[in-house]
């Protein structure tokens, strides 16, 4: 737990519906985003966490319900003003073959750039930052296509500090990412957090990782809200049950004191204690 | 879509130019390349205008341009030759900045106006009218007059401009994909050049001549009266088209991306379209279908460069280079062959070998 007691939120969603066609995925969903925490969205497939996480980022309008930024409707601002408040970075994103990383988390100054000012002092001066502190400033003239994914996951969140906002929204920053890489990421993002105060919104599937690097976990299941809370108030067996029709035991971790999801096989099932767990459902 | 062996070269890093509160980064590479292109347009135009029914040494054709000359060397240089030139030299321009900015919307090389459908829509408006008015006993050339100086590229304008609003409107789904962009828009040039077809098969024998003439993409006898139209068109369309680099550099990284980083992404992509339409029709009224530079050029240019998308200055550049080498080619060794035949015995085999290697990229 790190900055200001004094919970400010600059962003929140009030009673959002929204969907792709006519069913909606998210219904009437009210959420704070606390400033200076980082909330992890976790959920089972086709929960609506990553439909949340789009709208919360103005990618989708809500059917019902507003996004606020700053107290104001997101959806009343300028696509670049969001961005200049907000940045997000999208699930597994593809860089065009040939684009260098210096290139890539350059574009990341995108919002705060005119036509008569595009490479400013401040602009190289933030783009250089972001690459020191994402460790990928000796891989800026390699083409994003020749690095590792967790090399090339790094670039991109330098993409997104190089937009120097508050807030940043990650949708499943570890996707294809093995643990080692996945591990890195967040490590990264918790010094995004801790460092330079940043406001991190993401969604993970991971719940283990989940309540290792999460301030607030939201657990979500059919488009609502099903428990929000710290990692010790909502990983318990009953709500992994309820939300993910998952029997799992939940340990402290012996080297943090976080939970610990523990997922009990049906192949194991006949252990009685798997046996008991199941029954409760 | 390059590979990382079709990209050899790293692009030099760029410069930067600040001044107050102006700011830009400079692409020297592309510079150099633009720079490079134009020396070798300046010694094509040359070549182009010393050749013809009557040669004129080289030395001749550069000290007339300058102001020199006698009156029979100036009338055949500046007044038969040049204007010309000036159509090649424009419709390249026009064409190889088209194909840049379409294959930098879709994100693919594939997409260039020709493939698209824009000149076989343009074809389609000006088959019509030449069709349609007949010819005015002119054996079998162009129509004449008011008709030929209007009709004809008017036509063939609204021809490209409507087929790209139905190309757009037949690939929107929440946006707009680049794969499903080409694989519509190859329908729709089918049906485009059935219409054509059809067209010239109900027309009189001395119609479809004159339309199978301008079908092929001729340079022969263009003029002031194509020039202008082009010129203007530029004018307007290659100030915007610098203006869109700057978002598009954005709208590279994918929709979503992009528009995290505050692209206006349909407004962007929709200026881009009608930017590259604008130039591709009025290329393709001036002088017909000349196939394949918009799609080759930007491709070359971008090898040239090095980069994630092809370069807009540098494929001006250099589609400029190969409309005049088509042009100087017609003249000098196959007299009777439209330019048109030309590019497209450079293009054709181009696109082969993109289509294979983008087979063989699938398949690993």
């Amino acid at each position: 737990m790190t900055t200001n007691p004094t919970q400010g939120t600059r962003l929140r969603a009030e009673s959002v519906t929204v969907g792709y066609g006519e069913e909606p995925i998210v219904r009437n969903l009210t959420l704070a985003i606390p400033d200076g925490r980082v909330t992890t969205i976790v959920g089972p497939n086709g929960c609506g966490k990553s439909t949340l996480l789009r709208t919360m980022a103005r990618l989708l309008t809500p059917t019902s319900g507003s996004v606020l930024l700053d107290g104001g409707p997101m959806h009343d601002l300028a696509t670049k003003e969001v961005a200049r408040r907000l940045a997000l970075l999208p699930q597994s994103p593809v860089a065009p073959d040939g684009l260098l990383v210096r290139d890539l988390v350059a574009r990341g100054r995108h919002p705060h750039q005119r036509w008569f000012s595009q490479w400013s002092r401040h602009d190289e001066e933030v783009v250089t930052a972001a690459l020191t502190m994402t460790d990928t400033a000796h891989l800026g003239e390699r083409p994003l296509e020749k690095l590792s994914g967790g090399q090339r996951q790094r670039a991109w969140i330098a993409m997104t500090l190089a937009q120097d906002t508050d807030l940043v929204l990650l949708d499943e920053p570890t996707t294809y990412l093995d643990l080692a890489h996945q591990i890195e990421v967040l490590d990264l993002v918790t010094r995004l957090n801790r460092e330079r105060q940043r406001t991190i919104v993401m969604v993970l599937h991971d719940l283990n990782l989940a309540a290792r690097y999460s301030d607030l976990i939201v657990a979500m299941k059919d488009g609502t809200i099903a428990a929000t809370g710290a990692p010790a108030e909502v990983f318990t067996p009953r709500l992994l049950d309820d939300t993910f029709g998952l029997s799992a035991d939940v340990v402290p971790d012996p080297r943090t004191g976080l939970p610990l999801v523990i997922p009990i096989s049906h192949r194991s099932s006949g252990l009685p204690d798997a046996r008991s767990h199941v029954s409760h459902s | 879509m390059s590979e990382p062996t079709a990209a050899p070269i790293a692009p030099s890093r760029p410069g930067t130019l600040r001044l107050g509160v102006l700011s830009w980064q400079v692409p020297l590479r592309a510079g150099a390349v633009s720079l490079v292109g134009l020396l070798l347009l300046a010694v094509l135009v040359a070549v182009d205008l010393s050749h013809g029914d009557f040669q004129i040494p080289l030395s001749e054709v550069v000290s007339t341009l300058l102001g020199g000359g006698d009156t029979g060397q100036r009338f055949i240089v500046l007044h038969l030759r040049l204007p010309q030139t000036l159509v090649a030299v424009l419709v390249g321009l026009a064409l190889g900045l088209a194909g840049a900015m379409t294959q930098t919307f879709a994100r693919n090389p594939l997409a260039s106006p020709d493939i698209l459908g824009v000149n076989q829509g343009a074809a389609v408006g000006a088959v019509a009218v030449i069709v349609m008015t007949g010819s005015t006993g002119n054996d079998g050339g162009l129509p004449s007059g008011l008709l030929q100086q209007v009709g004809v590229p008017m036509a063939a304008f609204g021809g490209g401009l409507g087929s790209a609003v139905l190309l757009y409107a037949l690939s929107w789904r929440r946006g707009i994909d680049g794969q499903r962009l080409i694989l519509i828009g190859i329908g729709l040039s089918f049906v485009l050049t059935a219409l054509t077809s059809y067209l010239l098969v109900h027309a009189r024998i001395q119609d479809a001549v004159s339309a199978q003439v301008w079908l092929n993409g001729s340079l022969n006898a263009r003029g002031w009266d194509q020039a202008w139209p082009l010129i203007w068109t530029l004018l307007a369309l290659v100030p915007l088209a610098l203006l869109l680099a700057h978002p598009l550099n954005a709208q590279q990284l994918g929709d979503d991306p992009a528009r995290g980083l505050g692209v206006r992404l349909q407004t962007t992509e929709l200026l881009t379209l009608l930017t590259a339409v604008g130039l591709a029709a009025v290329a393709v009224a001036a002088v017909g279908p000349l196939s394949f530079v918009a799609l080759v050029v930007p491709q070359i240019a971008l090898r040239l460069v090095g980069g994630s998308r092809p370069p807009m200055v540098a494929s001006m550049v250099w589609g400029a280079c190969l409309v005049v080498t088509s042009d100087v080619v017609t003249r000098v060794l196959l007299t009777s062959v439209p330019a048109g035949l030309v590019t497209s015995a450079v293009g054709a085999p181009y696109l082969i070998w993109l289509l294979l290697r983008s087979n063989r990229r699938i398949s690993t």
